[in-house]
């Protein structure tokens, strides 16, 4: 589904990303774990193009990235994506963050649009929250409206950055416990996180990213269990 | 007491040929007419101006860029009053219009500057996840633009601007460099008939001070307004 070959991010004169290859295929949860700054949010944000690669391919379906031109929108919507820091809309209610996109690009009828995000909203556990701005909203409950509002375009994959780092410790079960059921319903996911516990459960796969490449790529038990790199059993060490 | 009396009897006096005598009240009246009407085309004009240049600085048309911050550093560099003779004799003097129009121009050309910046600020000062969270779920940037960022840069930028015309309603005292009749040089008028240097200057400063707090009664309210849903 998604193909990564040999891809290169520079800002400027330093070199974040430094060579990924990697393929996911569909229905997969893959996810990214390794310490900060190792280029993981960056890899997240070139794969639907919020940063521009310098140099390699991504082929989404086959289809590389860079013979998108102006279907890159149209790319973007078949790829969620959810912040670290929510990124709501704080100028509209709940339900017009979630029901804004599909109306706007996929010009569905506001009255389905809304009955969409209400089922939705109910599905991460927010059902009677549909009238209310994100400011009234704690950070798990805005974490899963982010949620709903990146499922109301119908993606076929999902990426996360960190969706839990920016809670309180006590939420981040209830965001956990979306995104596994979420994966449970077989959603291609991509999940950068901290929470080494969800990714043992809940990844067919882990990439272990440091220094701008991946250095191990494995299932959980390897990675865990068995990591044959000195410096993810280092950085596993440190995180458990 | 003959002490208040005598008080009593200047300050009557004063009010009764600054103001009184001769209708002079009335000069005032229509000074502040003409202030008042400078400021409001001088605002549109400024606002209309703002808006172009702060979008040819955040195009990525480097001409534009240019041109558009070359607009900005020229007009916040210079005294107004000096951009104000400089456009009546030089550019428009010549022509016939009249003089509340060159005027209205001078000062038009002069806001937009600062409106310019303040868009400006008040766009950039929308969180950048929030255009990114717009094109990740497939929206343009113009898309982004529309339906995202403006809305909420018009909660930074309206309260802004209603100071910026406050400003403007001030700065306008200077038309009485091209003798045009706005409040402050109706005050200088009515001076130079009744030889009291104090009253008429007086009566201008409570007459501004009195529209100013009515603008910023609003602003308050539009403030309070704007930060509710934030
Ligand atoms: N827009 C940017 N401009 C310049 N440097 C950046 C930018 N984004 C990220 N970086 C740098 O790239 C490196 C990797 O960042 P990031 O991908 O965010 O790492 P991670 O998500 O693993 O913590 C860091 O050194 C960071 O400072
Ligand atoms: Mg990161």
């Amino acid at each position: 589904m998604i193909k990564v070959v040999n891809l290169h991010k520079s800002f400027g004169e330093l070199e974040v990303l430094k060579g990924i290859n990697t393929e996911i295929k569909k229905g997969e949860v893959v996810c990214i774990i390794g310490a900060s700054g190792s280029g993981k949010s960056t890899f997240l944000r070139c794969l639907n193009l919020l940063e521009e690669p310098t140099e390699g391919d991504i082929y989404i379906d086959g289809l590389s990235i860079k013979e998108l031109g102006k279907d890159i929108n149209r790319l973007r919507q078949r790829l969620g994506m959810v912040f670290q820091q929510f990124n709501l809309f704080p100028h509209m209610t709940v339900m017009d963050n979630v029901t804004l996109a599909p109306i706007k690009l996929k010009k569905q009828e506001p009255k389905v649009a809304q009955e969409k995000a209400i089922s939705l909203l109910r599905k991460v556990g927010l059902p009677d929250k549909d009238h209310v701005y994100p400011n009234q909203l704690s950070g798990g409950q805005k974490q899963r409206v982010a949620i709903a509002r990146a499922l109301a375009m119908d993606p076929d994959i999902m990426l996360f950055d960190e969706p839990t780092s920016a809670l309180d410790p006590e939420m981040v079960g209830e965001v956990l416990q979306v995104m596994q059921q979420l994966a449970m319903e077989g959603m291609t996911m991509i999940v950068v996180t901290h929470e080494m516990g969800f990714a043992r459960e809940v990844a067919d796969r882990i990439l272990f990213m440091d220094d701008g490449i991946i250095a191990e790529e494995e299932t959980p038990e390897e990675i865990f269990n068995n990591a044959k790199e000195e410096r993810t059993r280092a950085f596993l060490s440190r995180v458990l | 007491m003959s002490f208040l009396v005598d008080i009593y009897k200047t300050l009557s006096d004063a009010i009764y040929i600054n103001l009184i005598k001769e209708d002079r009240y009335l000069l005032f009246i229509k000074g502040l007419g003409v202030s008042l009407k400078l400021t409001v085309y001088a605002a549109m004009l400024g606002v209309i101006i703002g808006l172009l240049v702060a979008f040819a600085r955040m195009t990525k048309n480097k001409v534009l860029n240019k041109v558009a911050s070359l607009y900005i550093n020229l007009i916040r560099g210079t005294p107004a009053v000096v951009q104000l003779v400089i456009i009546y004799y030089a550019i428009l003097g010549s022509s016939s219009l009249p003089k509340i129009v060159i005027a209205s121009v001078a000062f038009g050309i002069n806001s937009g500057a600062y409106v310019a910046e303040l868009i400006r600020a008040g766009i950039q000062a929308v969180d950048k996840g929030q255009m990114e969270a717009a094109r990740s779920l497939g929206f343009s940037y113009g898309q982004s633009m529309r339906y995202i960022i403006i809305p909420q840069a018009v909660k930074n930028i309206l309260p802004a601007l209603v100071s910026e015309f406050i400003v403007l309603l001030k700065e306008t005292a200077i038309a009485g460099y091209i003798a045009l009749d706005d409040l402050t040089r109706m005050g200088d008028i009515v001076r130079s008939r009744t030889f009291d240097a104090y009253t008429p200057f007086i009566i201008v400063a409570l007459i501004y001070l009195y529209v100013t707090s009515i603008l910023t009664y609003f602003l308050g309210k539009l403030e309070r307004r704007m930060s509710i849903s934030d």
